[in-house]
């Protein structure tokens, strides 16, 4: 009733309904902006002063705190980032005791926060002020925070070189390159460069005089059953496909420049003489090195660059075994195998030994129909189907080219064409995580198989993956850290041996090589020429505690005057001036003094050997005969400031003065004490 | 009919906002028998960046009053800013659970905190065991004391370099031991890194980085030790 009235009263006539109106509408205005008293920044902010009125220290951080909306605005970058809003006490560690956000300063980083913003580094939409917005996926934003355990990935977008705090980033790169990625995902960098696979699959092209269709079809199946460690993932093919697979490679096979070398007359020697000889033989010549083999445990021993040789003996044709032992490269002209100089008698042993490498059950239950020309025609549509060809050589079958989508951009995909499975949640990191780990549960068809990885590896894929966003191509590319790709290949005849011995298998020079051995890239100006010819005629490894060594080639005295010469001349430290030491001071008192300088000041005989009967230092190279090895002027230069000849030795730059130096360079150069074999 | 309506919106508002969540409580588990001690089998201490998933399981055992394990009994999982997966667990055969740990965001130290019921109500027993997260500095402080430290200063050896801990007299500390290294303040630290050793007054088997090192990695080197000492190192107790 007394709505009623009232309502009569209010609309009675236009000036009282004028007023009435204006009034609703005043009020309806005022309350407007009041809703934004109690936004979510304000709360926080209202918080954070709370916190830090009962601090000690209350003065100071009142003085630096700033209400209202912060934001870090750099234009060349297209940051907006209104996230120090909230975030106030990044920079105060005085903080560091908060255990909850937003009030956690920020830990210790490499940039200053407002040279690069937030969201470059942890995703998120900046802009926001919210914190549903600001940090999980909305309809409007698709990036939501990216979870610590994926931050390396923004350190990817511009650094290309391995940083000392991104392991993470750095093994997942090696990884992509390792597992041979690249051989089907093109993956272009920010900085243009795209990663090169340096996996290096055998070629196919002669593969019938290397092995059986009986081990190719149980290598298909699966081949971690053959090597724990092979990198060729398992395609989960039937039983069928296999064999088509099999089938065809045999049939496309082709003779090697190696099957026309008539074989040596020496007959193979018997598997009991083979497993005692062959042993002492394949520990003589550093095999080990490279190739593992599993102990009677299961466990692997040995190196990793090459093929594990625990069942080689069920894989290899003996003949084409003693072949390849004597010329690789007659037989795949791009293997990393050296061409070791064996003799007639050793290739025999070594082969015999090898070939006792086996497991009688590894092949015991593969029955397979004779092969015909379906079956082959099959297998050829199969490998040609699954790119095959984009690791193996395969003759008849050309490279794929754009055989599995470019991964340049991965980690700015956006999320509607993304395929989520129904028990992950929707984020980009969860997806590339599972998509490596598993990626047929995304369609039983895909071609993509599954590797064998740890979790932590494929977390380290992912990481890297990620790293390939939109935003790293569009950085300004002043602030994109690139590396340099070294193509160094020695030159002449001293190049062409160094090519038929593979230096660069594992040791680096120029740029360009292995990280297994020294890098060579300045042995010319730091060893003397006697020693070299020595060590190429017996390499002694200079390190005892290392248990991979440099294998003896078998050189011919020439082979080794020549590959000496070239490497004295070719490989000198730029800028090296030998004059730069008096020779005439390295005399008997220096020397002395030089001991002194060694054993005490320095303590050197830590980490390295001078005498074996006295030090036992096991981190450096003995020094025992570092007089006859060394250059006086290499010595003197290098114990002034090691990281400038060897860029990150691990050797320390001992502040030392330059008379020390020559006094510590006269006491070396009297070390010329040969190890004698055998001894400690 | 308007007293209906005004009746009806506030249920219905209600079912909206508990509809709003699913609320995902996990399956109780039920303990089929009791122990009356848990212990650490293995996982406790590991070091990852912050984020990660631990690469061992934390395994536990629980044992009864006769000391051997215990199957079947209930052992439940909490940390705080950890994400630990199951969140519990029943004990298998031979009285031992395991926990997939993921690390929270933030470097420093976490805490997994394992419980299991004592048998007729007497309340809990409880191990809690320490996990550390390192963060951007503390990784670079890793990668740097890998290369130039550990050879000397961890006993074990690996395939890559054999340790030359044994062949040193004085024998050098483990960069975890707290008991010696939490006493040493920042500032001393800095100076036995770059100057070596004999800057105060030690052994110069510990040589001078200070040329090969920025301070910056110095620092780093330190900010590691700190974040893996054993017992943990607070910056408070130092001074």
């Amino acid at each position: 009733m007394g709505l009623r009235s009232a309502f009569q009263f209010l609309s009675g006539n236009p000036a009282r309904r004028f007023a009435s109106v204006s009034i609703l509408l005043a009020i309806v205005a005022s309350v407007a902006p009041t809703r934004d008293l109690f936004s979510e920044w304000r709360h926080y902010q209202r918080s954070y002063r709370r916190l830090i009125v009962q601090r000690p220290d209350a003065a100071r951080l009142q003085r630096r705190f700033q209400s209202g909306i912060q934001q870090i605005w750099i234009p060349e970058q297209n940051v907006v980032d209104r996230c120090t809003t909230c975030h106030v006490a990044l920079q105060e560690n005085v903080l560091a005791d908060q255990r909850t956000q937003p009030f956690r300063p920020h830990p210790p980083m490499p940039h200053a926060l407002n040279e690069f913003g937030c969201v470059i580094c942890h995703h998120g939409q900046g802009a926001a002020t919210n914190v549903s917005e600001a940090h999980f996926s909305t309809k409007a934003w698709e990036q939501p925070i990216l979870p610590a355990r994926y931050l390396e990935a923004s350190c990817g977008q511009c650094h290309m070189e391995p940083l000392k705090g991104t392991p993470q980033l750095n093994l997942g790169r090696r990884l992509l390159a390792r597992f041979g990625c690249a051989h089907c995902h093109a993956i272009t960098q920010a900085d243009g460069s795209l990663i090169v696979p340096v996996d290096e699959p055998p070629s196919l092209d002669h593969i019938a005089e290397k092995t059986t269709r009986e081990w190719l079809f149980a290598w298909i199946k699966n081949p971690q059953a053959y090597g724990v460690f092979s990198t060729m993932p398992n395609f989960r093919f039937s039983d069928q496909e296999a064999a088509d697979i099999a089938n065809f490679l045999i049939s496309q096979s082709t003779t090697s420049e190696n099957s026309k070398v008539p074989l040596a007359s020496m007959p193979l020697p018997s598997a009991e003489q083979a497993a005692v000889d062959g042993a002492g033989l394949y520990g003589q010549l550093f095999c080990a090195s490279c190739h593992a083999t599993q102990n009677s445990k299961g466990i692997l021993m040995g190196g990793d660059l090459a093929p594990e040789l625990t069942r080689v003996g069920n894989k290899v044709n003996p003949d084409w075994l003693r072949r390849w032992l004597r010329a690789p490269q007659g037989y795949d002209s791009k293997t990393r195998m050296p061409r070791y100089r064996y003799d007639d008698k050793q290739l025999a042993l070594l082969t015999a030994y090898l070939l006792t490498k086996k497991d009688d059950d590894f092949l015991a239950n593969v029955h397979l129909a004779p092969s015909n020309a379906e079956s082959v025609a099959r297998g050829k549509k199969l490998t040609s189907d699954y790119g095959c060809a984009a690791c193996h050589r395969i003759n008849g079958i050309p490279p794929p080219e754009g055989f599995a989508p470019d991964l340049s951009r991965i980690g700015s995909k956006p999320l509607f064409q993304v395929g989520f499975l129904r028990d992950m949640p929707e984020t980009l990191p969860d997806y590339i995580f599972r998509k490596i780990r598993d990626p047929r549960a995304f369609g039983p068809a895909l071609k993509m198989p599954r590797f064998t990885l740890a979790d932590n590896q494929v977390e380290a894929l992912t990481t890297a993956l990620l790293a390939q966003t939109d935003r790293a191509v569009s950085m300004p590319p002043e602030l994109v850290r690139s590396i340099p790709h070294a193509k160094y290949h020695p030159g002449g005849d001293a190049g062409r041996l160094m090519e038929d011995l593979r230096c660069q298998s594992c040791h680096t020079i120029n740029g360009n090589g292995g990280d297994m051995a020294p890098d060579l890239s300045r042995e010319g100006s730091a060893v003397q020429r006697a020693w070299l010819l020595d060590f190429m005629r017996n390499p002694d490894t200079l390190r005892p505690a290392l248990i991979r060594r440099m294998p003896k080639f078998n050189l011919s005295d020439e082979e080794i005057r020549g590959l000496s010469d070239y490497m004295l001349t070719a490989y000198q430290a730029p800028g090296f001036d030998s004059s730069a030491l008096d020779v005439q001071a390295l005399n008997p008192a220096a020397a002395a003094r030089g001991k002194t300088l060694f054993y005490s000041k320095f303590a050197c005989q830590s980490c390295h050997i001078a005498d074996y009967k006295n030090d036992k230092g096991y981190v450096g190279p003995a020094l025992a005969d570092v007089g006859s090895r060394l250059t006086p002027v290499w010595i003197y230069r290098w114990l002034q400031n090691p990281d400038a000849l060897v860029p990150g030795t691990p050797m320390p730059s001992a502040r030392m003065t330059s008379d020390e130096a020559r006094d510590l360079t006269a006491f070396l150069v009297t070390l010329k004490n040969r190890k004698k074999e055998g001894a400690k | 009919m308007k007293k209906r309506f005004l009746f009806v919106l506030p249920c219905f508002l209600l079912g909206l906002g508990s509809c709003g969540k699913p609320a995902a409580v996990a399956p109780q588990l039920t303990p089929k028998a009791f122990g009356t001690q848990i212990v650490e089998q293995s996982g406790g201490k590991q070091v990852a960046g912050v984020g990660a998933r631990l690469n061992d399981p934390v395994v536990l055992q629980v044992n009864g009053t006769d000391g051997n394990g215990v199957p079947r009994a209930l052992v439940t999982f909490r940390g705080d800013g950890l994400n630990l997966n199951p969140p519990q667990a029943l004990t298998d055969d031979s009285g031992q659970a395991s926990v997939v740990v993921q690390l929270g965001a933030i470097p420093g130290i976490y805490q997994v905190v394992a419980e299991t019921p004592k048998p007729g109500g007497g309340g809990t027993a409880r191990v809690t065991l320490r996990q550390i997260a390192l963060g951007y500095q503390e990784k670079v402080g890793k990668e740097i004391s890998d290369k130039y430290c550990v050879m000397c200063h961890d006993p074990e050896s690996t395939p890559e370099r054999v340790s030359n801990f044994d062949n040193l007299a004085p024998p050098p500390h483990l960069f975890s031991d707290g008991n010696i290294l939490n006493a040493i303040s920042d500032v001393d630290l800095v100076k036995i890194i770059a100057d070596g050793g004999p800057a105060l007054g030690k052994s110069p088997q510990t040589p001078a980085y200070g040329n090969t090192l920025k301070p910056a990695e110095i620092k780093a080197v330190i900010a590691y030790m700190r974040a893996i000492a054993d017992p943990p190192y607070s910056a408070q107790a130092a001074k």
